[in-house]
């Protein structure tokens, strides 16, 4: 089981939700089971998000296992210049 | 609007166009005379990317018009290099790094080729004021003006090498 | 094929040197090719008519008359491209910016465009388009357009089920900060301003275009990232993505302003619609109003310390000004803000808020700079309070491994507190001050970004070696990956040709920003390299006779291992490329990546400053940067990424800004009167380059190229504080607004 924390632009379509336990082994699991649960997040993930696992940012990397326990983030999905 | 018939000297080379009466140095040199080096960084002469010489006098060529470059000597950083030889404002300014992306570069190889001409031993300051007229948004100017330090040394060195050819040249001639 | 990214800590031979650039020849002879240096046969010129109105109703626009200009091959207006409502609203705004539909938005917004023989002709043209405009009451200050009865930009915005500007709020952070500030013996609280800024690239935006009746097309353009402009122009204009054939140009600047289409789409229109080659570059003004410059900001700051220097809470708020179109900009200053540091309550608040102003876009470190002078200004006030030296705080406070950033993740190994060390230990913190004078620092955070990334490298059957990248070079990062590629191969850096290629040529590389290009296509190229040595290593045992296994590669050759090959000498690469006819044909490497994991990067500078007090005006004396690069390739251009982010910063604090007028137009959009700084404004710009790997790239490579800009505006303030006594919160430090702050203090307001 995982503890995925939300940043607060996010937390909107999740009611308000700013953590979520959640069972997934990838990036890709986890985003689906968030949608499942959240059909709203949809939108969100179509704009772009980034998922922290243990402090690592990953933007497009969906195949990234996620180990037991790890903390895990949801952010939007930031760019550069 | 009929064109006028312009006949000047480009690098050296004499070479006709003929030009709108309102049409820039800038545009002929790019758009009918197929000279890029010189580049459009504003088209209001503040920025310095367009620099090119006039009779050995630095311009902006956005601020002059194609028509008074009758019967002038026009030079660009297609000039510079003499054949397969580097100018060593050029040799310097790659040995530097004096430059990123590149787009300021011919404007400010010109303008420092401008100073050096005047004044092969220019202090920092010196350096700085004259290419003041010159924008670069990359850099912060530092390795350009490392740049410009080390080719006139350079310089200065060329110009003792020639003098001492000339004294010997001299000395020759005297002996004969 | 999944690689193993991590740091392996191996030697280097080559990388860390400092070898001539490849495109440095043609870039001091006038070669080089930027994007209005192109031409095609029978090319038309094209140009835009723009709004000089701040927000208005397009009630008509009338192009009969230009349509029948001699010499006029097309007019275009929003109906002659698609309508793309009730589709995807990303798409709509991006098109809609490039051409106004029924409302203008902004000063400088396109409402039309004509293609026509020549330049003349083109704005002959213009002057004939008749437009009837219904002039709309504007915004343009940001916290005047939060205000509940202020001009709507957008209509569909809703924030607390109104119409609003306010187009995204968003919250980081952790702890509980009320309780912390309980705790505080210190607070300090206090508010900041920024002008609106631009990149300032020296080259304007410019492109070539041609598409015909068949739907084929080429794109010539000055960008960023040309895989990216190619799908967004397809998709906006309903191209197909593969017949659409985008070749990035050299840039001549780019800073995060050539990340976005601003007119490129408008071009490829007004190209198809006439069927010849349409060239259409920006004018310096039009650069100014019409591409898209960073975010003017208000800021709110509060800090509480205890007297021994632990901070005990920290919180923002900011509201950030994204021009007439939402965007992340505020949810990066909110994110960045606390970056630098370990606070146990920490709390951002941020607000997208839109005006009548251009679209913004990034510009290097994107919105960091703007919460980095807050911070970092009320960090200096809470010190001096304190009675602690500024940089002490800031090593005492500062976030290290594992500590729990504001914006969520835990940091891995960070350069945060050895960048403040080695400001500790700089003999420029030691340097005596004259009157007037004062010295500053400060630090700042940048995420840095990877991507996705695809390299292909070819070697030739005399052994030398093409690099074909998908990143756009945009200061020097050939040089970077040819030093990469000799490493990995063992062959000198001078047999190796590195070329950015066309869309049609490799597949799919991001746009190079957030500090990418090294870090992802060095990693690329890495892979990419080692593919090309397993397919050698398969040559030698082929013509070696002997099984792959017992092959290995060392200094650019193929060696057979085991007593039972020692015989055997071993074998070169340009041997090996020699035989490749005969044994299997071409030798190529490939790779494909999304490079993820790119360390974060801070920095700390110091800077000293002259204010004279009759004038105002502030003269940077001394300025240092120290700062983590993981890697420093080539360490020229890591040198030249510190001091030109730190150029752009100081022009930022001292005088850069966006000047709109009551009527909501830009009143100075020219060099002249937008002054970025010139060669005698700028001392020389120290740089100390640390070097802590970052686990996630097999040579350690942070990204180099933004952080830099993020501590400057705070570091001068710091500065100027401390040679006058005045402290600023409103950047530019402009010499009349910092006049206005020393008649102020000296009249005891």
């Amino acid at each position: 089981m995982l503890e995925v924390s939300l940043s607060g632009s996010l937390r909107d379509a999740t009611d308000g939700a700013a953590s979520i336990e959640i069972e997934a082994r990838t990036i890709r699991e986890l985003l689906r089971k968030l949608v499942e649960r959240y059909p709203r997040l949809q939108s969100r993930i179509d704009e772009g998000v980034a998922v922290s696992v243990n402090g690592e940012i990953y933007r497009d990397n969906r195949d990234v296992p996620i180990p037991e326990g790890a903390e895990v983030f949801l952010l939007p999905r930031i760019q550069g210049g | 609007m009929p064109g006028l018939h312009v006949s000047t000297t480009v690098n050296g080379d004499v070479t006709e166009f003929v030009c709108q009466p309102d049409e820039t140095l800038l545009d002929v040199l790019r758009n009918r005379l197929g000279l890029t080096g010189a580049k459009e960084g504003c088209g209001t002469g503040d920025c310095g990317a367009c620099s090119v010489t006039i009779d050995g006098q630095l311009v902006c060529s956005c601020l002059v018009l194609g028509a008074e470059a009758e019967g002038c000597k026009v030079g660009t950083i297609e000039g510079l290099a003499d054949g397969d030889t580097l100018h060593p404002l050029q040799e310097q300014f790659i040995e530097h790094a004096a430059l990123q992306c590149g787009i300021c570069t011919p404007g400010f190889l010109v303008a420092a080729k401008a100073l050096l001409d005047d004044n092969s031993n220019p202090s920092d300051e010196e350096i700085r004021f004259a290419l003041a007229g010159n924008l670069c948004r990359c850099t912060g100017y530092d390795k350009i003006v490392r740049a410009v330090n080390a080719a006139a040394k350079d310089v200065r060195k060329q110009q003792a090498r020639l003098q001492k050819q000339a004294r010997l040249k001299k000395a020759a001639k005297k002996r004969r | 094929m999944a690689h193993d990214t991590s740091f392996t800590n191996q030697e280097f031979k080559v990388v860390g040197s400092r070898p001539p650039r490849p495109d440095g020849l043609d870039k001091v002879t006038g070669r080089a090719l930027f994007g209005a240096d192109t031409f095609a046969p029978g090319q038309l010129v094209g140009r835009i008519l723009r709004s000089p109105h701040a927000h208005a109703k397009i009630r008509k626009i009338d192009t009969s008359r230009a349509e029948k200009l001699k010499g006029v091959k097309a007019v275009i207006t929003s109906r002659d491209l698609p309508d793309l409502t009730n589709g995807n609203r990303g798409n709509f705004d991006i098109l809609e910016n490039c051409m106004a539909r029924d409302r203008a938005l902004y000063d400088g917004h396109a409402v039309a465009a004509v293609a026509a023989i020549d330049e003349q002709t083109a704005r002959k043209a213009l002057k004939l388009i008749k437009i009837d405009y219904k002039i709309l009451p504007h915004v343009t200050d940001v916290d005047k357009a939060m205000a509940a009865d202020a001009p709507i930009v957008q209509p569909h915005i809703r924030h607390d089920d109104k119409p609003s500007n306010i187009a995204n709020v968003s919250e980081f952070g952790h702890g509980d900060v009320d309780a912390g500030f309980d705790q505080a013996d210190v607070v300090i609280e206090k508010s900041y301003l920024t002008e609106q800024a631009h990149q300032g690239y020296i080259e304007p935006h410019a492109c070539l275009a041609s598409v015909g009746p068949d739907g084929q097309g080429e794109l010539w353009v000055t960008t960023q990232g040309h895989f990216t402009f190619r799908n967004v122009c397809a998709s906006l204009l309903g191209m197909d993505i593969a017949k659409l054939k985008v070749t990035s140009s050299e840039i001549g600047g780019g800073f995060g302003g050539k990340t976005h289409v601003w007119m490129e789409p408008v071009a490829l229109a007004l190209s198809r619609k006439a069927n010849r080659p349409v060239k259409l570059v920006m004018t310096r003004d039009e650069v100014f109003k019409a591409s898209g410059p960073t975010c003017s900001t208000s800021i709110d700051v509060k800090i509480g310390a205890k007297k021994d220097g632990t901070v005990t809470a920290a919180s923002a708020t900011l509201r950030y000004q994204d021009g007439a179109y939402p965007g992340p900009w505020g949810m990066l200053g909110a994110m960045t803000s606390w970056a630098c540091y370990d606070f146990e309550n920490v709390k951002s608040v941020a607000y997208d808020v839109l005006v009548n102003r251009p679209k913004v876009t990034a510009y290097r470190a994107p919105s960091a700079p703007m919460a980095a002078f807050a911070v970092e200004s009320t960090m200096d006030l809470l010190a001096k309070e304190i009675g602690m030296d500024p940089v002490e705080f800031r090593i005492k406070n500062a976030a290290k491994e594992g500590t729990r950033a504001s914006y969520g993740p835990t940091y891995g190994p960070i350069g945060i507190g050895p960048t403040l060390e080695a400001v500790k230990k700089h003999p420029h913190m030691k340097a005596k001050l004259g009157k007037n004078q004062g010295r500053g620092m400060a630090c700042g955070f940048w995420f840095n970004f990877g991507g996705q990334t695809c390299t292909d490298l070819n070697i030739g059957v005399d052994g030398t070696v093409n690099l074909t990248i998908g990143t756009v070079d945009v200061g020097g990062s050939r040089a970077s990956m040819s030093l990469i590629a000799a490493e990995e191969l063992g062959i000198p850096y001078e047999r190796i040709k590195c070329n950015v290629a066309d869309t049609a040529s490799l597949g799919h590389n991001d746009t190079t920003v957030g500090s990418r290009g090294t870090f992802s296509s060095g990693m690329a190229t890495i892979f990419a390299a080692r593919d090309a040595i397993d397919e050698m290593k398969e040559r030698a045992a082929k013509a070696w006779e002997i099984e792959v296994e017992d092959v290995e590669w060392r200094d650019g050759c193929a060696h057979a291992k085991g007593v039972a090959h020692s015989n055997l000498a071993p074998m070169s690469l340009k041997e090996i490329a020699a035989a490749s006819p005969t044994t299997g044909g071409p030798i190529a490497g490939h790779n494909e990546v999304v490079a993820d994991g790119a360390g974060v990067s801070f920095a700390s500078h110091i800077c000293d400053v002259e204010v004279d007090p009759e004038t105002g005006f502030t003269k940077v004396l001394r300025y240092t940067v120290v700062q983590d690069a993981g890697k420093a390739i080539h360490p020229d251009y890591v040198e030249g990424q510190f001091q030109g982010g730190a150029a752009q910063g100081i022009g930022w604090a001292l005088n850069e800004e966006y000047v709109y007028g009551e009527d909501g137009r830009l009143q100075n959009a020219s060099f002249l009167d937008y002054r970025i700084p010139v060669c005698s404004d700028l001392p020389y710009i120290d740089t100390v380059i640390l070097e802590i790997p970052n686990p996630n790239h097999p040579y350690g490579i942070r990204g180099v190229g933004e952080t830099s800009i993020v501590p400057p505006l705070a570091a001068i303030g710091n500065a100027v504080s401390n040679a006058v006594g005045v402290r600023l919160n409103h950047v530019p430090m402009s010499p009349p607004r910092i006049l206005k702050a020393i008649k102020e203090k000296q009249a005891g307001l």
